[in-house]
């Protein structure tokens, strides 16, 4: 089944669920599904992470994936692959433009370097994603850099790095078909600290279309 | 002051390292076009490895270079980079997996003995395993002496910089906590031949530094995570 955007409806979505802002989600999707992530409200980033579903030490790796396509960034095409070249996903649809695979996942005690003691306490991405991985056997041993949908994180061509905002804007989304068995891991990111979720975190709507 | 250990790790090989805190690591570019894709895990911990994404926005660099604290996934500083030659090594291009290096053609013990062709992948995972580590433990390591420029365009292109590092080229590494370094010098995959060259690996004692140390000073949070890093064991 391909993903022409235009002929998935809502309606027809076999998947349709609600992510609350700080909660999280894991799920499959059969190979040849299209999966597409909503933000609902703008600027929420979607910390994202594809398994294979039959291996699941078969992850994505944002490095291998930024190298093999020669771009730093993810939009509609891009090949979200795995630590073993093997093509988990590719990007079919994109009303955002570009997303970040750089930044990683927050933390708590990432915040506390980046943000300061008092942030310790505060939910981060990586309490989401150890808590459904654990739903499916999976420590964080097993948890890799993952994706960030609608985060903008520019890279400059002297070696800088920033924290940007103003990519995403409600309701814009991000597609993905399965190229094989999928298992999908969300964490909708918490952070208050910074603009990633536009100083508001809120929630994401994931629809999914497969027989 | 002569150092602790010497050990070269010729072209294409791969080693592994236990480096107790305080002690300073150099790597030294033995040949020109060197690479050394190198993983860092906390040795009293080995879930708590390098994590490059929160190095790199936790100190806004899309590059490895000195004074940067190098960062765990849970926090610590794991090590700092107190100086280097060579102002750039790449974090975000990953290190070869065996389908970089068959690009070269078939190779094997059987017909090349000792020269054939490895990728880092299967010189990390041989490291990995000798201390019951595995595929779960690979994360983005750091390139040493390899540079990949992205563009300003919107797509953010990569570009390979070939002849970044020249031998003599050398980066030092201050150990934070008691470390487990587990590098490869097979060639970057981007490097366009199978081109690579040896490494020296020095353990030398380091001194103790304050809070006017150049990793403190350089950001409140590489400051943070060196901090982090003394409280391990209360």
């Amino acid at each position: 089944m391909s993903a022409a955007l235009d002929t998935l409806a809502v309606e027809e979505a076999v998947l349709d669920v609600v992510v609350e802002a700080g909660d999280g989600f894991v799920g499959t999707v059969p190979a040849g599904g299209s999966f597409r992530i909503v933000d609902l409200n703008g600027n929420q980033a979607a910390d994202t992470l594809f398994f294979d579903a039959h291996d699941l030490s078969n992850r994505y790796s944002a490095m291998d994936t930024i190298r093999e396509q020669g771009a730093v960034y993810l939009t509609t095409g891009s090949k979200l692959l795995s630590s073993n070249l093997d093509l988990l996903a590719t990007i079919t649809g994109d009303t955002c433009g570009r997303h970040d695979t750089v930044g990683g996942a927050c933390a708590q005690e990432s915040n506390v370097i980046r943000y300061g003691r008092h942030t310790r306490h505060q939910h981060a991405c990586r309490e989401t994603f150890v808590k459904y991985a654990a739903s499916i056997g999976m420590s964080a041993r097993g948890i890799p850099h993952n994706i960030n949908f609608f985060m903008n994180v520019p890279l400059t061509s002297d070696g800088g790095l920033t924290f940007a905002d103003g990519v995403s804007a409600p309701g814009k989304y991000v597609e993905v078909r399965a190229e094989r068995d999928i298992v999908v891991l969300i964490s909708n990111c918490p952070q208050l600290n910074n603009p990633c979720n536009g100083w508001n975190p809120t929630p994401i709507r994931l629809l999914g279309w497969w027989q | 002051m002569s150092p602790l250990l010497t050990h070269d790790v010729p072209s294409g090989a791969a080693y592994s390292v236990l480096v107790r805190a305080g002690r300073v690591v150099r790597l030294t570019a033995l040949d020109d076009g060197a690479n050394c894709s190198t993983l860092l895990f906390a040795a009293h911990d080995r879930v708590d490895r390098l994590n490059v994404p929160d190095t790199l926005k936790a100190q806004m660099s899309a590059r490895i270079c000195a004074p940067m604290v190098l960062m765990s996934d849970r926090g610590l500083g794991l090590a700092s980079v107190t100086g280097s030659s060579l102002d750039w090594h790449d974090a975000i291009s990953g290190h070869s997996l065996d389908a970089h290096a068959e690009r070269f053609g078939a190779s094997s013990y059987g017909s090349d003995r000792n020269e054939w062709r490895r990728s880092a992948r299967h010189g990390l995972l041989s490291e990995l395993r000798k201390h019951g580590l595995g595929p779960l433990d690979l994360h983005a390591c750091v390139n040493f002496f390899s540079k990949v420029a992205t563009s300003d365009s919107d797509a953010g292109t990569l570009t390979w910089v070939g002849g970044h590092a020249s031998a003599g080229d050398w980066v030092t590494l201050r150990a934070e906590v008691d470390l487990l370094v587990v590098l490869s010098t097979a060639p970057h995959p981007l490097e366009p031949s199978w081109r690579s060259g040896a490494v020296g690996v020095e353990i030398e004692t380091g001194s103790p530094y304050g809070r006017d140390d150049p990793s403190m000073t350089f950001r409140d949070e590489s400051a943070r995570a060196l901090l982090a890093a003394k409280e391990v064991f209360v």
